[in-house]
């Protein structure tokens, strides 16, 4: 049984056939029955009855390449119904079908592409990021999926994270960044808004600008970080150097996922901050990501490289 | 035909008589949508939904009439077509069952943004808010226009009647459901509900086809 026997009731496929060959049919018809021929030296054959003010029409045949430029549009439905589905569930002598063609494009890309992926596959990421073949091809698959938040230029935006700063929130490690692409990442800082006073966030505000090098209220700050050691240091460390395996950031350097004003910290503190890196496993399948972490990993190193010789 | 004989389908008397000419051309010119669109209204993988779909809830729906309102249809389409270059990059080609409660669908034709069919779940729902506030934020190449006003109360009252008619039209809503919705959509923003409408796009179906 084709796929469309079980969708299309037997009713109305025969209605769709018989009404479809009946028309195609009454097509010639009128063809064959009206066609006149004019023999040389025959006189002008007149058509029908009426006269308009003493004038009559003529009945002369049709341009015989006109005349047959009908005849081939019915021969060629015919064709085209006999080959292609069209007639009721008919499926056609060719079978075609718009599925079918996307399955054939899609077989015969990965027959094309099945052999280099599987010499891929049996290399780890950090020997595939030395591979420019594999980083050409992670290159483009970045462009497609990955720009969106992090950039075209990879270096993210607020909210999302600078692939090319040498700095990492969750692993930067070959495998790290496999991990990372193929399940996701979800970032949870709570809200503090209910657990600390006003007082209270605006002192871990300023012990947290005071670790990434800068001049605060140092009182403030002191008070700050007795509640850091105490409710912050979970994620971030004692001493704030974050902690990877949560994906909660260093906060004693100078880079900022939402902000290092006052003004973002103190948000980040009161509203929290959700980071989602999705999972592309199932989208994109292993092959395919091991090429993206590749390149992520590359183009890291690289960036690394060109800030050490500056 | 010969001129003499004076049928009733004889080309003079059609010639002549305008109403018998006009219902015989309008029978003619109808062959081709009673062959191919009315047969359409009983195939059933057109009018039986996929699996696991469901109608929009009330969020989504209000969501769905703020997509319509913004024309976001005039620049992105909603349905991937079955080319390897599609279903690379956005995932497994649309199906009709997909969109039986769609009215109208928003398939669109104009795709000067990516197609939508797809989108649930691909960013988060944070991005989807930055991104609607400024795109420039997230994707400096980027051509769409800002909808930071969208921040703003849902005004719609009429929720519920909207659900009735649906209903009407054969989406399967509970009274309950219908009597629930204005409770639903209280407190939220336009975004919220356009954003969690963009969130359910294309869900139902997964795997590759």
């Amino acid at each position: 049984m084709t796929a469309a026997e079980s969708y299309l009731p037997a009713g109305w496929a025969w209605y769709i056939a018989i009404v479809t060959v009946a028309s195609l049919a009454y097509c010639l018809w009128v063809l064959i029955s009206n066609n006149t021929r004019k023999l040389p030296g025959e006189e002008v054959k007149l058509h029908g009855t009426n006269v308009w003010d003493g004038l009559r029409e003529y009945d002369n045949p049709l341009p015989r390449w006109w005349r047959n430029l009908f005849y081939i549009t019915v021969f060629f439905a015919s064709a085209y119904l006999i080959l292609y589905p069209g007639i009721g569930v008919s499926t056609g002598i060719l079978g075609w079908s718009s599925s079918g063609l996307h399955k054939a494009e899609v077989e015969a890309t990965e027959k094309r592409v099945a052999p280099m992926f599987e010499n891929y596959a049996k290399q780890d990421v950090a020997a595939l990021a030395a591979d420019e073949g594999a980083t050409k091809i992670g290159a483009s698959l970045f462009q497609a999926y990955c720009i969106q938040c992090h950039g075209s230029d990879m270096r993210g935006a607020k909210g999302f994270p600078n692939l090319v700063d040498a700095d990492w929130q969750w692993t930067g490690t070959p495998e790290g960044i496999l991990e990372t692409i193929l399940g996701g990442r979800n970032a949870a800082m709570p809200a503090f808004n209910e657990q600390l006073n006003k007082d209270q966030i605006a002192d871990v505000v300023n012990y947290v600008i005071q670790l990434s090098g800068r001049q605060v209220d140092v009182a403030s700050a002191a008070r700050g970080e007795a509640t850091f050691k105490t409710v912050c240091a979970a994620c971030h460390g004692p001493e704030g150097k974050g902690m990877q395996a949560l994906g909660a950031p260093n906060l004693t350097d100078s880079t900022w996922l939402y902000g290092g004003s006052a003004a973002a910290i103190t948000e980040t503190l009161v509203k929290g901050r959700a980071g989602v890196m999705p999972a592309f496993k199932d989208f994109l399948g292993e092959p395919r990501v091991k090429l993206l972490a590749a390149y992520v990993y590359a183009q890291s190193r690289e960036a690394e490289r060109t800030a050490s010789t500056q | 035909m010969a001129a003499e004989s004076k049928g009733f389908f004889n080309h003079e008397t059609i010639e002549k008589r305008t109403g018998l000419l006009i219902l015989l051309v309008i029978l003619v010119v109808s062959v081709g949508g009673l062959v191919e669109i009315v047969p359409l209204f009983f195939q059933k993988n057109l009018i039986e939904p996929v699996q696991g779909l469901k109608p929009y809830e009330p969020l989504r729906l209000v969501g769905r009439d703020i997509y319509i309102r913004e024309g976001c249809y005039n620049c992105h389409s909603q349905m991937i077509r079955p080319f390897r270059s599609e279903t690379e990059r956005y995932g497994p080609y649309s199906v009709a069952g997909e969109f039986v409660y769609d009215r109208p669908f928003q398939w669109g034709s104009k795709r000067t943004g990516p197609d939508l069919a797809r989108v649930g779940g691909r960013y988060s729902d944070e991005w989807h808010r930055l991104h609607l506030i400024n795109p420039r934020d997230l994707v400096p190449e980027s051509n769409m226009p800002p909808y930071a006003f969208l921040d703003r109360p849902i005004k719609m009252t009429d929720v519920s009647e909207r659900m009735k008619t649906l209903k009407l039209l054969g989406h399967p809503y509970t009274d309950e459901e219908i009597a629930q919705a204005p409770e639903a959509i209280k407190d939220k923003t336009e975004m919220e509900a356009l954003i969690a409408y963009l969130q359910g796009l294309g869900t139902q179906i997964k795997a590759t086809n």
